[in-house]
């Protein structure tokens, strides 16, 4: 049997003050590219993070292609500089003191200093190219479009090749004009990337372009679908 | 010519910018430390020690100089130990000046520092996490290039404030020409002694000092990086 591509198993409580809120979910697929759907205030942000190592889950484990992340019977807990993960933030969360190509090659250099200006990787080069951000490669993210912001934030995810690609509501910070269209962009792109996909969204319109699977996520649990989303889905 | 080469002025000037940049440097070490713990930590008993690393702010130098005086003479707890296991007497020396200056001007390095720290979001190093960058790379690549900027402004603020301190000085070094004796030390010496003409020179060496700081300030400070 092959190991799955997502094995998930994540229970955390978080309390503040006399609210609390407790996500408990397992999940279970194959699929390469998974949505998780679901209001916000549903959970979905904080099982991203887990995934990604940004918040410790109380117990359960986390497993992306038969890789143990995450396991608390086993004391395993990796930090989110050895997942190796890719992570497009909601508002990109590009550095605005570093130009577009420095932002993409953050990664790449270790140690305490950030790629110089004139530092040129060729794997930088590579994704300045393919996402038509050459012209922009010295220009701060400030003077950037929202769409170019996205892609520099996602050449910047995807230019130390990881392990998993998580993507939190990509579109949200984006013009309502832009999104149809940089939503086929991107879901051409992640067609052609082999590594496992997980995409959080409240937008039911990021359903229908993404993903073979998509769970709906309420209150910190899985449940099923509402009718007209699973419609929606399957068209 | 020569006379007004070997002004006395001069002596106290150099001591003066000597004491300051010590101070200064010290609080660049602390103020960022401190500022840095207070706004990332979180552990009980931390509004207390904001209060009690604010209040040199609020307090009469002289109250500041009678305590480090009690702390750091012969007969202190800290005073008492260094002098008795490294020899180390830190009243009536220069080194004594720079730690009361240092004390007084430490609130106007750590506020600002605590409040650039606050003020960066914390996305942006969690971006830096996921990208493998280790925190010590994160605090300097990510963190101190955002928060920069505050922690100058602070820094020349501390200087300047160190510059001129009187009363906590005073307490803990004393005035001893040639080895204590400060800028503002000399002033009050001179103007009680009645030498006027050495008062405004001493003056005028000050009034020039300060403008000077404020024009660097003015070129190293936030604006010309912000434009970028």
């Amino acid at each position: 049997m092959p190991t799955p591509r997502f094995d998930l198993a994540i229970s955390q409580t978080l309390r503040s003050g006399t609210r609390s809120f407790s996500l408990d979910i397992a999940l279970h697929s194959d699929c390469q590219q998974l949505v998780v759907y679901g209001p916000s205030g549903a959970g979905k942000s904080m099982l991203l993070k887990a995934i990604a190592g940004l918040n410790r889950p109380d117990a359960g484990h986390i497993r992306l292609d038969g890789r143990c992340l995450f396991d608390s019977t086993r004391g395993i807990c990796l930090s989110p500089q050895q997942r190796q993960l890719g992570y497009l933030f909601q508002d990109y969360a590009l550095f605005p003191h570093l130009s577009v190509r420095q932002n993409i090659g953050f990664g790449l250099q270790r140690g305490w200093l950030n790629p110089g200006r004139r530092r040129q990787l060729a794997a930088v080069d590579y994704w300045l190219e393919a996402f038509g951000l050459g012209t922009l490669a010295d220009q701060l993210p400030a003077t950037l479009s929202g769409g170019q912001r996205q892609r520099t934030a996602l050449a910047r995810a995807l230019v130390a090749e990881p392990r998993a690609l998580l993507l939190d509501e990509p579109f949200s910070a984006l013009d309502p004009a832009l999104r149809q269209q940089l939503r086929s962009e991107l879901a051409d792109l992640l067609q052609r990337l082999p590594i496992p996909m997980l995409l959080i969204t409240h937008d039911a319109a990021d359903v229908q372009a993404f993903g073979q699977q998509t769970l709906y996520l309420q209150d910190g649990r899985l449940v099923e679908p509402p009718a007209g989303l699973t419609e929606t889905s399957h068209g | 010519m020569a006379d007004w080469m070997t002004d006395p002025a001069w002596t106290a000037l150099g001591l003066s910018l000597r004491v300051a940049g010590c101070a200064t440097l010290l609080n660049l070490l602390l103020g960022v430390g401190v500022g840095l713990l207070l706004a990332r930590g979180r552990f009980p008993g931390r509004n207390l020690l904001d209060t009690l690393l604010t209040l040199p702010m609020v307090m009469p130098p002289t109250v500041l100089g009678y305590y480090l005086l009690t702390l750091l003479g012969r007969r202190g707890p800290l005073g008492g130990w260094l002098d008795q296991h490294f020899g180390i007497n830190l009243i009536f020396t220069w080194q004594g000046a720079v730690i009361a200056a240092a004390l007084v001007a430490f609130p106007l390095v750590y506020k600002p520092a605590r409040a650039a720290f606050e003020a960066v979001d914390g996305q942006l190093e969690q971006a830096g996490r996921v990208l493998g960058i280790s925190e010590i790379g994160i605090f300097f690549r990510i963190t101190l290039p955002l928060a920069w900027r505050g922690i100058l402004a602070g820094l020349l603020l501390a200087f300047a404030r160190a510059l001129g301190e009187f009363g906590a000085t005073l307490m803990v070094a004393g005035s001893i020409p040639g080895k204590t004796q400060t800028l503002s030390v000399a002033i009050y010496e001179a103007v009680q002694a009645g030498q006027d003409d050495s008062a405004n020179r001493l003056v005028l060496v000050t009034s020039l000092v300060c403008v000077l700081v404020l024009l660097l300030a003015g070129k190293l400070a936030p604006g010309r990086l912000a434009e970028r």
